[in-house]
């Protein structure tokens, strides 16, 4: 048994095995948000109807999706037509692998952790463009020529970009990187004087681009093409390019946070009298306050199963406050709670964005791209290099 | 367009949009020939929400056949109403009050408002601005209620009738109305802010879908379109009708005639309509609402065409009577259905994304253009 546990093999696939249980619920819960988020900019509701104020929607969606009808259309290349959802999915979450959600919650830290991120978003285009093709359909096809042309020019920004932070940081590690923010006291997206907040804007655009989200979502872009590449998907196969979606999210936004927004550290990691504040009275404070919410809703909703649900998730919520109050337990989650923390901030953003812009045409959004954002990346990368050299 | 001097010859697409397609506004067909993305031609196939509501008009009497009018462009069936009632009025030589004319013009720009509003909720949604329809459908909302309260109807309102109007305006008409104008200025503020000077909503309309002067005059384009062109032609002021030469209000012009121009025009005839309501309410005059119509109305042989501004454009009744109780032909000139030839000149050489742009900028309601 001690042989067992002791084996290097045996954490790494507990994490695996976790993240591939959890993360199509937690995808579920981030469409919820989604759609939360944008009715709260909507002046609306969204949705109310599935358990209480709308919490078990995301479980009725996916049952939805899995009961559907599987339907191939006939003039639709089979065999790639089943894969390609597959293909994006896997390298999706096969991304999560080196995402240090904490200090010790990881599936692998290896030296070149940066780049196998790069390698599996990039696989993962095939995917979106072998969907559109091996449909049949021409809106299918345009989407997917559009997404495949949007997201090869947006990654040369984006791969810019990370290079001006991996020479602040000097490692490829995910987990070196934080360290390295750890040990310059500052996070990277402020250091180098200020200068690096260019690389960091730019990441952020060129990856909500990467992402096809909205302004950029011209490869599914609704009103125009239908639904773009996945127009012909429906069912499991539809789920799985929302999951994978969802996931490239969620990987980008972890990213972010890691190589610029200092990862699982606390704000301000260096300075010690702020470690009671922020570790542990802020979270507390933070669960106590959802947990005070859904108190209020437990109050608010009438049926009997909604009340339970309602209360469960409140004492959830109180629970949670008070595992970050023992101080050997808040030890092992407050890394975990300042990564989701910050990811949510800026998946939260990627909501805000799709409620406020219009959508760029795809002769703009290559000129934005190519025009633009490239030559600053490269300027940035310039002007960062030049600013290490000098003070080093 | 180059020349392909290769053998590799490339082909066109042709890509068939709608009828059921999320932004043809309702059952439009528009059958693309594509270059990749470029649009080399489009065609229009319509038809597929046709009711023959004029072959419905000579089985009708006069009055009968009013309400089916509001079913034509059902998010302006006031000015439809307006237009018919109108028109049945000339042909009879019926002399309508002066109250039921002013109630007429403060629920015609009313109407004029809403179809306004839901144009610019659809046609930001179509160019993926999600937020501005649920925004604009709220404010829609007060004019419906609005209407409800006025007629008891909210969409199709049939709120005018021969000679007049049917009913009386209710209590607080007037203070509801001045609310209403009061809210809507300071919204249409906001859309401003939201819309206006956004770098890719000005991108996305610019210089998209051209149409100029004289390409509207020479396709019979009206209309915002018309007047986004540089052109001040609104019938309120040419060839005033309802009393509208009563009113102080401007016809809002641009110059350049593309998607962002007519964005503007529209933009500042929402404030055109609150300033005319406004004045409408303060001069309402008391007085009958209905002027003298036999019950069977038989209107002399003879034919009559009227036109109005409706939101859309200029949309006109062509009545003939053979003196009986039913119109002989009844013919309908839709703005939508003139607009909507213009979509290929506008086209031509554009995005698919403008596509989709220029049909929510011309802004066809398919109720009208197939009747």
């Amino acid at each position: 048994m001690e042989e067992i546990l002791n084996s290097p093999y045996v954490f790494p696939a507990i994490a695996t095995a976790l993240i591939i249980a959890v993360f199509p619920l937690v995808a579920g819960y981030i469409v919820l948000a989604e759609r939360k988020v944008l009715a709260d900019f909507q002046v609306r509701l969204g949705p109310m109807r599935v358990g209480p104020y709308g919490f078990l929607q995301p479980l009725a969606d996916a049952v939805k999706l899995l009961l559907k009808e599987d339907i191939i259309p006939a003039a639709a290349d089979t065999w790639i037509f089943w894969g390609a959802p597959v293909l994006s999915t896997f390298t999706a979450l096969t991304a999560f692998a080196v995402m240090p959600f904490s200090d010790r919650f990881y599936v692998a830290d290896v030296n070149i952790g940066i780049l196998f991120i790069l390698a599996m978003s990039s696989i993962g285009i095939l995917g979106l463009i072998l969907g559109g093709w091996s449909s049949n359909s021409k809106y299918s096809l345009l989407g997917a020529l559009r997404s495949a042309a949007q997201m090869v020019s947006y990654e040369v920004p984006l791969g810019f970009a990370i290079v001006t932070a991996l020479m602040v940081a000097q490692t490829l590690s995910m987990q070196g990187i934080v360290q390295a923010q750890y040990d310059k006291g500052i996070w990277i997206a402020f250091s180098n004087y200020g200068l690096m907040l260019i690389p960091t804007a730019l990441f952020i655009i060129a990856g909500v681009a990467e992402t096809n989200r909205a302004p950029f979502d011209l490869p599914e872009a609704e009103s125009e093409i239908v639904a773009g590449f996945h127009t012909e998907y429906s069912g499991f196969r539809f789920a799985l390019y929302f999951l994978a979606e969802y996931a490239s999210i969620f990987v980008l936004c972890g990213v972010a946070v890691t190589v610029f927004f200092g990862g699982w550290l606390r704000p301000f990691a260096n300075v010690g009298f702020l470690e009671v504040p922020l570790n542990v009275i802020f979270p507390i404070l933070l669960f106590l306050l959802i947990g005070g919410g859904c108190g209020v809703g437990t109050m608010r909703v009438s049926q009997a199963y909604e009340k339970g649900i309602m209360a469960v998730l409140t004492l959830a919520m109180l629970l949670v406050a008070a595992l970050f109050a023992i101080p050997a337990v808040n030890v092992l989650i407050i890394g975990f709670f300042w990564f989701l923390f910050k990811v949510l901030i800026l998946i939260y953003m990627f909501i805000w964005f799709r409620g406020t812009f219009p959508r760029f045409r795809y002769d703009q959004l290559m000129q934005l791209g190519w025009r633009y954002l490239i030559p600053i990346s490269m300027g940035g990368l310039v002007v960062n290099g030049v600013v290490l050299l000098l003070t080093s | 367009m180059a020349t392909q001097t290769t053998f590799l010859d490339t082909n066109e697409l042709v890509l068939n949009m709608g009828p059921q397609h999320p932004s043809t506004h309702g059952v439009l067909r528009v059958i693309l020939k594509l270059d990749g993305e470029r649009v080399l031609g489009t065609e229009c196939v319509i038809g597929y929400l046709h009711r023959g509501v004029e072959k419905i008009a000579e089985n009708r009497t006069y009055q009968q056949f009013a309400p089916y009018v509001d079913r034509m462009d059902y998010v302006a069936a006031v000015s439809n109403g307006l237009g018919y009632c109108m028109a049945a009025e000339v042909l009879g030589g019926i002399e309508v009050p002066e109250r039921a004319q002013c109630v007429r013009v403060i629920l015609t720009e009313l109407n004029r408002i809403a179809s306004h509003l839901l144009w610019l909720g659809t046609h930001a949604l179509d160019i993926g601005a999600m937020t501005p329809v649920f925004y604009c459908f709220r404010e829609r909302e007060e004019v419906l209620k609005i209407f409800e309260k006025y007629c008891g109807a909210r969409l199709t309102t049939h709120s005018f009738r021969i000679g007049g109007l049917q009913y009386e305006t209710y209590d607080n008409f007037e203070k509801d109305c001045h609310t209403f104008c009061d809210w809507l200025d300071k919204k249409v503020d906001e859309y401003e802010e939201l819309l206006t000077t956004n770098r890719i909503w000005v991108g996305r309309t610019k210089g998209v879908g051209i149409l100029d002067a004289e390409a509207c005059k020479a396709y019979g384009v009206t209309g915002p379109v018309l007047r986004a062109a540089g052109v001040a032609w609104d019938l309120r002021k040419a060839q005033p009708y309802c009393g509208y030469e009563k009113y102080d209000f401007d016809i809002p012009t641009c110059q350049n005639g593309d998607t962002y121009d007519r964005y503007i025009v529209r933009m500042a005839e929402f404030r055109q309509s609150t300033r005319i309501i406004r004045q409408a309410v303060d001069s309402l005059p008391s007085g009958p609402i209905k002027g003298k119509v036999s019950k069977v109305f038989k209107p002399p042989i003879g034919e009559a065409y009227v036109s109005i501004e409706a939101p859309k454009g200029e949309l006109g009744y062509y009545i003939v009577s053979d003196g009986s109780v039913q119109p002989y032909r009844v013919r309908v000139r839709p703005p939508s259905f003139v607009n909507l030839q213009a979509l290929d000149e506008m086209c031509r050489g554009a995005l698919i994304a403008d596509v989709v742009a220029i049909i929510g900028t011309i802004d066809i309601v398919l109720g009208e253009v197939d009747r």
